[in-house]
C-alpha cells in the first residue's frame, strides 16, 4: 500500500507540473512537452490501478500519435516562438476561460466532499472483477458486447473525421504544387511557374524559412508562410520574383 | 505475471530483481558494442575492405575506444539551440531503447509446459526484466516515445539540415507504426495475450508464428522496423547527400555517442523483438535428459542469440546492400502497400480462426474473407486511380501557362 500511495504521489505531482507548464511556459514546443509529461503521469496512475491496457493505450496514442501532431503543426507552421499575450483572438476569451474554469473547479470540489468515497471510485477498486483474467480480455468482452453500438457509432465518427480531413485538404482544380503531381515526360515549361523561376525549381533560393521555422527563440522569423513546407519545396515561385 | 512477484515481496525479491536489471543493462551494452563492431567489419567485408583492426584482436575494441573519444571531446552547443530541449533530446532517445528489452524473454525453458519459469536462487521467476500484462504494446509504446528524442533534437538544434531530418523521421517513424501494429495484431491472434511471455509460450513446439501466420505479417514487420529503425534502406533521416548529417547534425562529443548508443541499441531490440514475437524467442529442441540448467540457461540462451544474430546480420546485409529509398516511395510503401497488405492479411486469418472455432469449413471462410479484401482492395486501388486522374483533368493547360505571372 505504501507503494502505491507513493507512486501516487510521484504521478500526481509530474501531472500537477506538467499541467502548469502547458499553462505557463512561454514557447509551444515547451507547453506540448510539459503535455507529454502530464500524459506520462496519468498513464502511471492507469498502471497504479491495474489498468495496463489503459496506461498502454495512454502512451501509444496520446503521447506517441497526438502530441507529436502537435509538435509537427509547430515545427512546420513556425508558431515556435512566443506568442504574444497582449491582445485575444476571440473576444472575451479570457473572461469565459476564467468563468469556465472557476465553474469547473466548484464543481468538482462540492462533488468531491458531498459524495466522498463513491466519487473517486474507491468503493469499485477493493475488489476487482476477475483477477485471473487481463483486463484487455474483458475491455474487450465489454466493448464488442454491451457497448457495441457505442463503439461502431464512434468508429463511424471516426471515419466521417477523416474523410471530411481527406476532402479538406484536397485541392481539386487548383494548380498542383508538387512535381510527383505530375506524369513522367513533362515539360519544366508545363510546370505552373514563370519561366524565370523555373530554373531553380529545385533549388529553392528562399531556403532560410526553414531554419527560421526551427529556431526557438524569441526573434520571431519569416512570416511567408510558402517556403516552411518543407515537403512541398517545387512551391510556384513566380508571384515572388 | 512474473511468479517472483505474485507472492510476498521480500529483500530476496527486490534483490533478485535489482540483478536482473543490471544484467540487462549490462548486457545490453556489450551487445551494443559489439554490434557495432559487427556491422563495420561485415560491412567492410560486404564492400571488399578490412574495417577496424587496430584496437585488439579483430578490431573489436574499436567500439570501446570510439567511445572513449568521444567522452573527451568538447562538447558544442549551438548558438540558436534551445538549451533545455537540446540536452534533453539524446536521453529520450536513449531511455526507450533501453526499456524495450525489459520485456523480452531471453531464457527459459518453454518445451515442458513450465512457460519458462526458471529457478534462479531458490525462487521462481521469468528469464526477463518485467512481463506486465501489456507486453508488446509496451514495446509498440516506447517505439513511439522513441520518436520524440529525433523529432526534439532537430528541432533544438536550431538549424534547418536538422530540422529537415527530424521532420522526415518523425512523418516516416508515425506512419510505419502503423504497419508495425497490424502485423503485431495478427500474431496476438495466434498467441491470445498481449504479454511477451505468453506469445513465446504460444508459439511452444516449433509453433512459430512466422508460419503460423502465413510469412506475410513477418515480411510486413521486418519491412516496417526497418522504417522504425531509421536504417538503410529507409535512412532517410539522416540522409548524408541532401541533409548532412541528418538530425544530429550539431550534436557532438557525449551527446552524439548517446544517439549512436541508442541507434544501435535499438537494432538489437527491435530484432530481439522480431525473435519474439515470430521465431519462439528462446524456445527450440531440448532434450529432456539434460541437466536442469542447460534445459533452462545454456540451450535457450544459444538459441535465443542464434536467432538473434540472424536478423542482427540482415539488417547489415540491407544496409551493404540496398539504396536509399526516396521520400515519396518510401511514404506510398508505408501507407499504400504495407499497411492495406498487414490489415488484409489480419482480416483472413481472423475469418480463418473465427471459422475453426466455429467448426465451419477454414479454406472456405479464408478463401471468402481473402476474395472480400482483394475485392476491396481493388475498389481502394480503382478509387486512388480516379482520383488522381480527376486531378490532371481539373487543371487546364491553358491555365498553367499564366499561372506563374
Amino acid at each position: 500500500m505504501r507503494v502505491e500511495m507513493f507512486t501516487f504521489l510521484m504521478a500526481g505531482a509530474i501531472c500537477l507540473f506538467g499541467a502548469l507548464g502547458v499553462v505557463l511556459l512561454r514557447n509551444p514546443v515547451h507547453n506540448a512537452l510539459s503535455l507529454v509529461a502530464t500524459l506520462f503521469g496519468i498513464a502511471v496512475l492507469f498502471l497504479n490501478q491495474g489498468a495496463y491496457f489503459l496506461a498502454a493505450i495512454q502512451v501509444i496514442v496520446y503521447a506517441g500519435a497526438i502530441v507529436v501532431l502537435f509538435l509537427f503543426v509547430i515545427m512546420l507552421l513556425g508558431v515556435d516562438r512566443a506568442e504574444s499575450l497582449e491582445r485575444d483572438p476571440l473576444v472575451g476569451q479570457r473572461v469565459t476561460a476564467i468563468v469556465i474554469g472557476v465553474a469547473i473547479l466548484g464543481l468538482s470540489l462540492t462533488v468531491l466532499l458531498a459524495a466522498g468515497e463513491r466519487a473517486t471510485g474507491a468503493g469499485s477498486g477493493v475488489a476487482p472483477l476477475d483477477p485471473g483474467v487481463a483486463d484487455v480480455n474483458r475491455l474487450g468482452r465489454v466493448l464488442f458486447t454491451d457497448y457495441v453500438f457505442a463503439f461502431e457509432i464512434t468508429a463511424l465518427l471516426l471515419t466521417v473525421a477523416v474523410i471530411g480531413a481527406v476532402v479538406l485538404s484536397r485541392k481539386v482544380g487548383g494548380a498542383p504544387i508538387d512535381l510527383d503531381e505530375f506524369p513522367d515526360g513533362t515539360a519544366l515549361d508545363q510546370l505552373p511557374v514563370a519561366p524565370d523561376a523555373s530554373a531553380d525549381v529545385l533549388d529553392d533560393e528562399v531556403d532560410d524559412d526553414v531554419a527560421a521555422a526551427g529556431d526557438g527563440t524569441a526573434d520571431g522569423g519569416d512570416d511567408d508562410p510558402a517556403g516552411e513546407d518543407a515537403d512541398a519545396v517545387p512551391e510556384p515561385e513566380g508571384s515572388r520574383s | 505475471m512474473d511468479p517472483l512477484l505474485s507472492g510476498g515481496i521480500g529483500l530476496s525479491e527486490i534483490l533478485i530483481v535489482l540483478l536482473k536489471v543490471v544484467v540487462a543493462f549490462a548486457g545490453l551494452m556489450v551487445g551494443v558494442m559489439a554490434m557495432v563492431w559487427f556491422e563495420r567489419k561485415l560491412v567492410a567485408d560486404m564492400q571488399n575492405r578490412i574495417g577496424p583492426n587496430r584496437a585488439g584482436p579483430f578490431g573489436i575494441l574499436q567500439t570501446l575506444a570510439d567511445g572513449i573519444k568521444l567522452f573527451f571531446k568538447e562538447d558544442l552547443q549551438p548558438e540558436r539551440s534551445d538549451p533545455f530541449v537540446f540536452k534533453l533530446a539524446p536521453y529520450l532517445a536513449l531511455v526507450p531503447a533501453f526499456l524495450v528489452f525489459t520485456v523480452i524473454p531471453i531464457a527459459g525453458n518453454f518445451s515442458d509446459g513450465q512457460d519458462g519459469v526458471v529457478t534462479l536462487f531458490g525462487h521462481e521467476t521469468l528469464m526477463q526484466v518485467a512481463d506486465p500484462q501489456m507486453g508488446i504494446l509496451f514495446v509498440l509504446a516506447m517505439s513511439s516515445v522513441a520518436v520524440y528524442g529525433v523529432m526534439l533534437a532537430g528541432w533544438s538544434s536550431g538549424s534547418k539540415y536538422p530540422l529537415l531530418g527530424s521532420v522526415r523521421a518523425s512523418a516516416q517513424m508515425v506512419s510505419y507504426e502503423a504497419a508495425l501494429g497490424l502485423s503485431v495484431a495478427t500474431v496476438l491472434l495466434f498467441a491470445g495475450t498481449l504479454s511477451t511471455n505468453g506469445i513465446v509460450a504460444s508459439q511452444a513446439g516449433w509453433r512459430w508464428n512466422i508460419w503460423m501466420t502465413l510469412l506475410v505479417p513477418f515480411v510486413v514487420f521486418v519491412i516496417a522496423a526497418t522504417a522504425e529503425l531509421n536504417r538503410p534502406p529507409f535512412d532517410l533521416v539522416e540522409a548524408e547527400q541532401e541533409l548532412v548529417g541528418g538530425f544530429h547534425t550539431e550534436y557532438s562529443s557525449i551527446r552524439f555517442a548517446l544517439f549512436f548508443l541508442a541507434e544501435f541499441m535499438n537494432t538489437v531490440t527491435m530484432s530481439a523483438v522480431i525473435v519474439t514475437l515470430f521465431l519462439g524467442g528462446p524456445s527450440g529442441p531440448i532434450p529432456s535428459g539434460a541437466p536442469g540448467w542447460v534445459q533452462d540457461f545454456l540451450l535457450p540462451l544459444i538459441y535465443f542469440f542464434a536467432k538473434l544474430l540472424v536478423f542482427l546480420f540482415v539488417f547489415v546485409w540491407f544496409r551493404a546492400t540496398l539504396p536509399r529509398f526516396r521520400y515519396d516511395q518510401l511514404m506510398d510503401l508505408g501507407w499504400k502497400f504495407l499497411i492495406p497488405l498487414a490489415l488484409g492479411w489480419f482480416l483472413i486469418l481472423t475469418a480463418i480462426k473465427v471459422a475453426r472455432d466455429q467448426g465451419w469449413n477454414p479454406v472456405v471462410a479464408g478463401a471468402v474473407a481473402a476474395l472480400a479484401v482483394v475485392v476491396g482492395g481493388l475498389l481502394l486501388r480503382s478509387s486512388i486511380r480516379a482520383a488522381e486522374d480527376k486531378d490532371f483533368d481539373a487543371v487546364d493547360p491553358a491555365d498553367l501557362d499564366g499561372a506563374g505571372a
